[in-house]
């Protein structure tokens, strides 16, 4: 396979900088480096994905989405972006301050931990812990402490609400992500990233792992749109019952700060579906197809990602645009009385396979 | 047993049900041609409103400036609000009668709720609404208008 691989750049990057620097300089410089093109991308991300949503949601309604702003409203997000930094951050009178300004910075500091380890092309990885999938799965939880801090120093019933509900629903669909995923983990035989996306090379797991790999893809998007609070499961935000929920509050750039960490959520659930089951940045092949393989590798690991999460990321707001918000008791008996007790047998049935050797 | 079978089959139509929904919306995002929004001031030339859309009430004239209306006001009558004020006045036939025509037909469009019912009861059909919808003017008392045009008359043989 001869995938380009960005390995070859960051060595040339750190060579260069290794030439006449002490190499605690060096280190540093590649932190502000990795930072910086971690910023960029989590704005972009933000833009993009907004603007997507947006227009997505109108065509899924018969609508056309923002038309002004630039041709085909293209440059909406920007001019949104603007207003929200311009506009004036208010705190209620009676909001415990510390914390009411601490909420979205431990949003955003999760999504950034979260986004430090994915990988996103050959070569293209922050952080390549051996305990990758523990670490995400940890680290995209902490959000909720963020949004229970949000919710408790407003000093707003509302965003009590919203927050309690939230706490409620990621303690119990983290439990449906994490067994989805161990279950790729019992195929693979790892938690490391890099590991699992080569144990992909020959076929990605959702093809591979018979039905239960399917089982657990279909729990995995459910527990995930989920767990990133969207869709039929908003309603930690539920606009017509709580206004907006855990960020009511919140105004100018510290909503844009919960609004932004929200659809980067969105991208990082879609990263790891697409990492674990979907081959991450592996081209898709077809067994024996010599040809139509050399193609594949043609197009770039990048693109290969890329394309794998927005496709998940439709498939999150084809959810979220056409099934009606579910009300608590419904939320949370799907969870514990559906999607855990699947995914138990689920977990037996796949060790069973591996076992057995069953898998291709 | 019974439990068992029936927890497993909701599970089945639990996910058929999401698919039928996902089809609808994914025929939606699937036919980009069926997008009912308007791009209003640009297509202000070609925009048609639906035949149903009520703009307001006009009386309807024929080409040699004739209307059907009789002045009888049960449109005046039939109108929950005051909307329409109709002044009749007495004319003399050739043949010596005097005759009741409308002087002015006077519709208030700014207390109009548009709610049909004027041109529902109207027993000639003189009266409809049109699908004329940009009626913002700068000054109220535009809004009130005379819909019978000057010198226009009865239609032949409306009664």
């Amino acid at each position: 396979m001869n995938i380009y691989d960005f390995k070859s750049l960051t060595d040339s990057i750190h060579t260069s900088l290794s030439v006449n620097l002490s190499p605690s300089a060096v280190t540093i410089i590649e932190f502000i480096i990795i930072a910086f093109a971690f910023m960029m991308l989590f704005t972009l991300l933000g833009l993009i994905l907004v603007y997507a949503e947006r227009k997505i949601a109108a065509f899924f309604q018969l609508r056309l989405g923002p038309m002004r702003v630039g041709k085909w409203g293209i440059a909406q997000t920007a001019a949104d972006a603007i207003k929200l930094i311009l506009k004036e951050p208010l705190v209620t009178k009676n909001a415990d301050k510390f914390l009411f300004n601490l909420a979205p910075f431990i949003i955003i500091l999760s999504t950034f931990m979260a986004l430090g380890a994915m990988p996103f092309a050959k070569g293209l990885h922050a952080l390549d812990f051996d305990i990758g999938i523990l670490y995400l799965t940890a680290v995209s939880s902490l959000g909720v402490i963020g949004i229970l801090i949000a919710g408790w120093s407003s000093d707003n019933k509302y965003s009590l609400i919203g927050a309690m509900r939230s706490g409620a629903q990621v303690v119990s669909y983290e439990l449906s992500v994490g067994l989805s995923l161990l279950t790729v983990v019992v195929l693979a035989g790892s938690l490391q990233f890099s590991e699992i996306i080569a144990s992909q090379e020959a076929g990605w797991w959702i093809f591979r792992g018979h039905i239960p790999a399917l089982i657990a893809f279909t729990i995995f998007m459910i527990a995930g749109t989920a767990e990133t609070n969207r869709g039929p499961f908003d309603l930690p935000e539920a606009e017509s019952e709580l206004t907006a929920g855990f960020h009511t509050e919140y105004s100018g750039l510290k909503f844009a700060f919960f609004f932004l960490a929200e659809f980067v959520n969105m991208f990082i659930i879609a990263g790891i579906g697409a990492t674990v089951f979907l081959g991450g940045w592996m081209p898709f092949h077809i067994g024996n197809w010599e040809g139509f393989n050399r193609i594949m590798d043609f197009i770039p690991s990048l693109f290969w990602f890329f394309g794998k999460v927005a496709f998940l990321i439709f498939l999150m707001m084809w959810f979220k645009w056409t099934f009606p918000r579910l009300r608590i008791d419904q939320l949370l008996r799907l969870e514990w009385k559906y999607l855990l007790p699947i995914n138990l047998v689920n977990i037996l049935f796949m060790a069973f396979i591996v076992l057995m050797g069953w898998h291709f | 047993m019974k439990a068992i079978v029936k927890y497993i089959s909701s599970i089945f139509s639990a996910l058929k049900t999401l698919f039928k929904g996902m089809a609808v919306t994914g025929h939606y995002i699937s036919h980009p041609k069926e997008i009912i929004t308007q791009q209003y001031p640009e297509n202000r030339e070609t925009l048609k409103m639906f035949d149903m859309f009520r703009g307001e009430v006009v009386l309807t004239h024929s080409e040699s400036n004739e209307h059907r209306c009789t002045g009888c006001s049960a449109c005046e009558v039939a109108c929950p609000n005051g909307t329409i004020e109709i002044i009749n006045k007495r004319i003399e036939m050739p043949d010596g009668k005097k005759k009741k025509v409308i002087d002015k037909f006077v519709y208030h469009l700014s207390m109009c709720t548009f709610c049909n019912l004027c041109i529902l009861s109207c027993p000639t059909d003189a009266i409809k609404m049109s699908q004329d919808f940009e009626h913002a003017v700068f000054d109220r008392s535009q809004l009130t208008k005379v819909l019978n045009k000057p010198a226009s008359k009865l239609m032949e043989g409306v009664r």
